[in-house]
Parts: structure tokens; C-alpha cells; sequence
């Protein structure tokens, strides 16, 4: 007689409530999926999903209000802070974000994002600092490094004719209607984690009405970097974080302490 | 309500007010500053949102943003400033979401002045951002006008899910005169709109956008705006008459320059001539059918305008070269005066007509050649 097999069989990973079943259209390697699975866990964590609202940027996250289970809106190039700002100020109880990357925030949307932050609108931003424009085929971006080559920069940034790239966490931290500005990487499981746990704070700070919060990941391009996947992780530790160092930028004093 | 002795802006401000605008947001810029200031007077002491944003492309995008939940949202501006919004309010239109607008119109192209024009005659009617979409555009000739337009503003854009705008000259927005206010409606808090995005709490997520990646469907998108445009120049063309009814010659101006007209067209009568005035209220939709007919029954037309002919050419298209037409315009800042344009009317009734050439070509002529003067 056969002995019977005992199986037991135990989730280890499931999708986040807040985030629907449709396959996205991220390129092989892309940390967008990343960052929008952790602000989906964020969500369910906090029991939020039917309080939040979400503003989508233009770029290669156009499409983000396909993959979350959220009510979401479209914004046009930048301006999702000042959408968001509408959002906010006549939906007050709600949990506004606005996910962006960097031609969105830093290029185009520059007035909208300080003017923001400035006003300390109680909305949470997610910054995805990638240094090459996505979705219109890798050009270069406000982020981009010295040197690096973009289909617009073919022979690498060059500072004397481009200027040198912008600091966002940086100079948002300077602003006195910011609480939390921070910045995270994607690049390996530990600082993922560390993302993760920054998102959550960004929305814990909103959650409190304290204001303006700011998350800026550091992503990949694996397409436009034209590198493989794993290639590009190293890229990005080895070059990103040097030139944009990760770290606390502002955190509000009274946050110190702060349990969740 | 008694008349009481208003300045159109302020009129306009508290029309919107009255009529259960929820969320302002605005940049200052003259001629329409009065505006925004009553406005951050007026709605936090209603409890209702106001916000100073920093530039008009802001201004546009948080009524964007607040109107998506459902909100009662608006904007005003002048000239340079509504073309800032020109992105905002093409996304607006391409997500059905109602918003209002109010356009006090200065002198242009450029920084230009802060006298009353009406430059902005294409840019709101013809235009208004990129896309395949039309405004609700309505001109008040007056204070009172300008209240019952504004009103009306907000009940067309909920009611057909789009943009409506009132496009006033500068010199409505400036003058004071005796109008009468509304009543103050009761708010309609956040509206249940099966559309609006508040947070999916019960019920599936919604989304609201402007993009129709597929061509088939933004094709089909667009096709639904066309047939919703339709509609509206169906239901919500709006004009005044005068003196038409037994008319050998009409004027047909908008805003200040037919109420301008209208002096010369009753010191016309006085002298016997039978001349009326057709002025267009709604501009978009545009009276195209009301045009049409007067253009069978007149032996001559002539569109006084403050800019340098841009109504013109939907008179043109709408008389189909039935009449001549005769133009006379005070472009830049500058306003039409009663004598001027009566002297029009004495040239339209008295000198050769004919269908043929321009009438703007023809009018610039006659002011290169000295013919009329700018005083």
C-alpha cells in the first residue's frame, strides 16, 4: 500500500489587493513593477484602498491606473501635483499620491512639484529616478548623469552644453511644507525593503496631515540603459547611488518616534 | 433680489458663488484680479475651497483634479493666461469632465494690454487646445448678462459633461452698472456622479483619463463628442434681436461691440434707416442657422467686432455669399464707438455693394487709404 502524500501548501506570495490581475506592460527588468507592488501592499497594510485616490503621470507609468485596483486619474505631463492639489483640497479625508518619473517631475512638472511641496499639500509623491526618459524612447532627462548617453545626449551629457543634472530630494528638502523626503533604491531585496517601508511612512505622514511627503526611487532602464536586467541593478548601484546618494533628505521632528 | 450697482468681475465672482461653485482656482492677472480676490474673500468663508495657484497651467490642472471627484470646479483668467490653460483644458475635454471658465479678454497677441478686446474670439471658439473637441463659449454684453451667463456656465457643463466658458471683454469685467444677483442655491455636496473619482470604497475602481491608446476607440471617443456637440447646437443657441423683424440691413456684433452697435443701429432708426442688430450670445455654438435665414432677407450685413475680423468668417460661412457684408473692427485694445460704427452703417446703405472680395481686406483698406481714422 502507498503510503499517502502529505502536502501542505503555503502562500509565500500573493498579488496586493490594490492591485488588479492585468499584466503590465513594463519592459523585462523594469523596477516599475516593483514600486507599484510595494505602494499596493502599503495600501492593503493600511486598509486604505477604498480611501485613495491615485494621479498617474505621462511617461512609462502612463498606463499605472490599469495595474492598481484604486480609483485613479490622469494627469497631463507634470502636472499631476496641481491635479492632485484639486483632488486633495476638495477630498480632504482621502489619501492622495501621485506617482512620476523624472522628465514628469523634474523636467516638465518642476513649478508644479515645489509649488506643492512649498504649500505643504498633504499628499504623498513617489519619484521614479530612472535618469533617461522611458517611454518616448531614452532621451535624455533632467537626472541624467554626466556622461551617460541618451538617444539626445549620443555622445554622453555633456555639462557644458546640457547642465548638470537635478537633485530632487535635495531640493525638495529645503522647502518648509515638506515633512518626509527621502531617498530609496529598488535595486536589491534590502533596500527594497527599506523603499517599502518609506512608502509607508510617506502615507503615515499624510494620514496625520503633516504635509508634503516625497519618496524618490531609484529605478532601472533596462531597455534605454541598453543593459541586461541584472546589468543594470549593478549599474545603478554602482553609478545612481554615488551620484545620488541614499538617505533621509527631511524628516519632520515629529515623526521621530513615530509608531506604525 | 433689488439691482444693486455691481463691477462685472465682482458680479461674476458672486454669480458663481451663488450658483454652487465648490472649488476656485486662479492666478491674478488683469482685467479679471477681482475675481480671484473675491473669491479668496468670499469661499473660505463659505467653507468652500479656494486656492492662489502658482501659475494659470497649475490653476487649470487643480480644477482638473477637483473636478474629477464630482466638484463644482472653476478657473478665471485673461488672455495670456487662458492660453497657458489651453493644455489643461483640452485634457478636461478629452475625460467629459465639467469645468468653467471665465475669459476676460485683453488686448493681444503677446503680453499685449490690459485693455477690453476680443482677441480671444478663435482661440475659445475655433480652438482651445489640441484635439478634436469644441467649447460651450458664451459673450455677455453686459453685468447682468455676465451674472446670468455664468450661471448658465455651470448648468451646460454638468449637463453636457464639457467645458463652458464665458469669454468677457475686458470692459465687462471692468464696468459697473445696476444688475441683479441670484439667489444663493443650496450646495450640492460632492456629487454622486456615476463617474466621479472619490475612492473606490464598495464598489469597482474608476479611472479618468484622457487617453484612448487604440485609434479605433479615441476615434470612437471622438465621434461621441461630435454627436454630443450636435446636441448642443441643437438645444443651446443663444441671441438677441433688435429691430430686425422689418430690417433692409442687420449689424451683428458680440459682447461690447453689439452692445456698442446697437447705439449706432437705434441713431440709424432715428434717421429712418431700417437697420437691426443680431447679437450673439452664444458664440460656440454659433448661430450659424439664425444667420443663415437673415442673410435671405437683408440686403446688406455688417460685423463690427473688437479684434480684426475673426467672427466674421462664421458670418461669412453661415451667409454663404448671399449678401454682401461689410466689417469694421477695433482691434488691439481699442474699443467701437457708436459714431464709427454709424458711419458703417451709413456706408453699408449708401455706397456700392457688391458679394465679392473680403470685407477685412476692404475695411484695412479703407484705414491704410485714410478712409476711416483712428481717432
Amino acid at each position: 500500500m502507498d503510503t499517502p502524500v502529505k502536502t501542505e501548501i503555503q502562500t509565500v506570495y500573493i498579488r496586493p489587493s490594490a492591485l488588479t490581475a492585468r499584466p503590465n506592460h513594463y519592459c523585462p527588468g523594469c523596477t516599475h513593477g516593483i514600486a507599484h507592488r510595494l505602494i499596493a501592499e502599503v495600501i492593503e497594510e493600511m486598509d486604505i484602498r477604498g480611501q485613495t485616490i491615485g494621479v498617474a503621470p505621462v511617461g512609462c507609468s502612463v498606463f499605472a491606473y490599469n495595474y492598481f485596483d484604486l480609483d485613479f486619474v490622469e494627469a497631463a505631463h507634470g502636472r499631476a501635483p496641481a491635479m492632485a492639489t484639486g483632488i486633495k483640497r476638495v477630498l480632504p479625508d482621502r489619501y492622495v499620491f501621485t506617482y512620476q518619473g523624472d522628465g514628469d517631475l523634474a523636467s516638465i512638472g518642476m513649478a508644479e512639484i515645489m509649488h506643492a511641496a512649498g504649500r505643504g499639500e498633504n499628499i504623498s509623491v513617489f519619484f521614479i529616478n530612472n535618469a533617461i526618459y522611458g517611454m518616448t524612447g531614452g532621451q535624455m532627462a533632467p537626472t541624467t548623469l554626466p556622461g551617460m548617453k541618451t538617444t539626445s545626449s549620443p555622445n554622453g551629457r555633456d555639462v557644458e552644453q546640457a547642465g548638470f543634472p537635478l537633485h530632487m530630494a535635495e531640493l525638495l528638502s529645503k522647502m518648509e511644507g515638506a515633512s518626509y523626503i527621502v531617498r530609496r533604491s529598488l535595486h536589491d531585496p534590502k533596500n527594497i525593503r527599506l523603499a517599502k517601508k518609506a512608502i509607508r511612512t510617506a502615507f503615515e505622514v499624510q494620514k496625520r496631515g503633516m504635509g508634503f511627503s516625497m519618496v524618490e526611487l531609484l529605478s532601472t532602464c533596462s531597455t534605454n540603459w541598453g543593459m541586461t536586467p541584472i546589468d543594470s541593478l549593478k549599474w545603478l548601484e554602482e553609478h545612481m547611488i554615488p551620484a545620488y546618494p541614499l538617505g533621509d533628505y527631511k524628516v519632520a521632528t515629529a515623526l521621530e518616534g513615530l509608531k506604525f | 433680489m433689488a439691482k444693486e450697482f455691481l463691477e462685472g468681475n465682482f458680479a461674476m465672482a458672486e454669480a458663481a458663488v451663488r450658483a454652487g461653485v465648490e472649488a476656485y482656482f486662479g492666478y491674478p492677472i488683469t482685467p479679471q484680479t477681482e475675481i480671484l480676490e473675491w473669491m479668496s474673500y468670499r469661499m473660505p468663508e463659505l467653507g468652500r475651497v479656494f486656492l492662489q495657484a502658482e501659475s494659470e497651467v497649475a490653476a487649470v490642472n487643480m480644477v482638473y483634479g477637483a473636478a474629477c471627484t464630482g466638484t463644482k470646479a472653476m478657473s478665471s483668467s485673461s488672455s495670456p493666461g487662458v492660453s497657458l490653460m489651453m493644455e489643461g483644458l483640452s485634457y478636461i475635454a478629452g475625460t467629459e469632465i465639467p469645468a468653467v471658465l471665465i475669459d476676460v479678454v485683453r488686448g493681444g497677441p503677446g503680453l499685449g494690454n490690459i485693455a477690453p478686446s476680443q482677441g480671444d474670439y478663435n482661440q475659445l471658439v475655433h480652438g482651445g487646445g489640441h484635439g478634436d473637441y469644441h467649447n460651450i463659449v458664451l459673450a455677455p454684453a453686459s453685468v447682468q448678462e455676465a451674472i446670468d451667463l455664468t450661471v448658465l456656465a455651470f448648468d451646460l457643463a454638468e449637463k453636457y459633461r464639457c467645458i463652458a466658458m464665458v469669454m468677457a471683454d475686458g470692459s465687462v469685467g471692468q464696468m459697473m452698472e445696476p444688475a441683479e444677483l441670484p439667489e444663493m442655491r443650496p450646495l450640492r455636496r460632492m456629487g454622486g456622479a456615476d463617474w466621479a473619482v472619490t475612492g473606490a470604497e464598495g464598489r469597482e475602481h474608476r479611472v479618468l483619463s484622457s487617453i484612448y491608446i487604440d485609434p479605433a476607440h479615441e476615434e470612437v471617443y471622438n465621434l461621441k463628442l461630435a454627436n454630443r456637440w450636435f446636441e448642443i447646437e441643437e438645444n443651446e443657441i443663444r441671441y438677441k434681436e433688435y429691430y430686425l423683424d422689418d430690417a433692409d440691413y442687420a449689424v451683428i456684433g458680440f459682447g461690447t461691440a453689439g452692445r456698442v452697435a446697437l447705439s449706432a443701429v437705434r441713431a440709424a432708426r432715428a434717421e429712418g434707416i431700417k437697420v437691426g442688430l443680431l447679437r450673439p450670445i452664444s458664440v460656440s455654438p454659433y448661430p450659424y442657422g439664425v444667420v443663415d435665414e437673415l442673410s435671405k432677407h437683408v440686403q446688406g450685413m455688417l460685423v463690427v467686432e473688437m479684434n480684426t475680423g475673426q467672427m466674421l468668417r462664421d458670418v461669412q460661412l453661415a451667409a454663404k455669399g448671399r449678401v454682401p457684408i461689410e466689417f469694421y473692427g477695433r482691434p488691439g485694445g481699442m474699443v467701437t464707438f457708436p459714431d464709427d460704427v454709424l458711419a458703417e452703417i451709413h456706408r453699408l446703405v449708401r455706397e456700392a455693394k457688391s458679394t465679392e472680395g473680403d470685407p477685412a481686406r476692404r475695411w484695412l483698406q479703407r484705414i491704410n487709404d485714410g478712409v476711416i481714422t483712428l481717432a
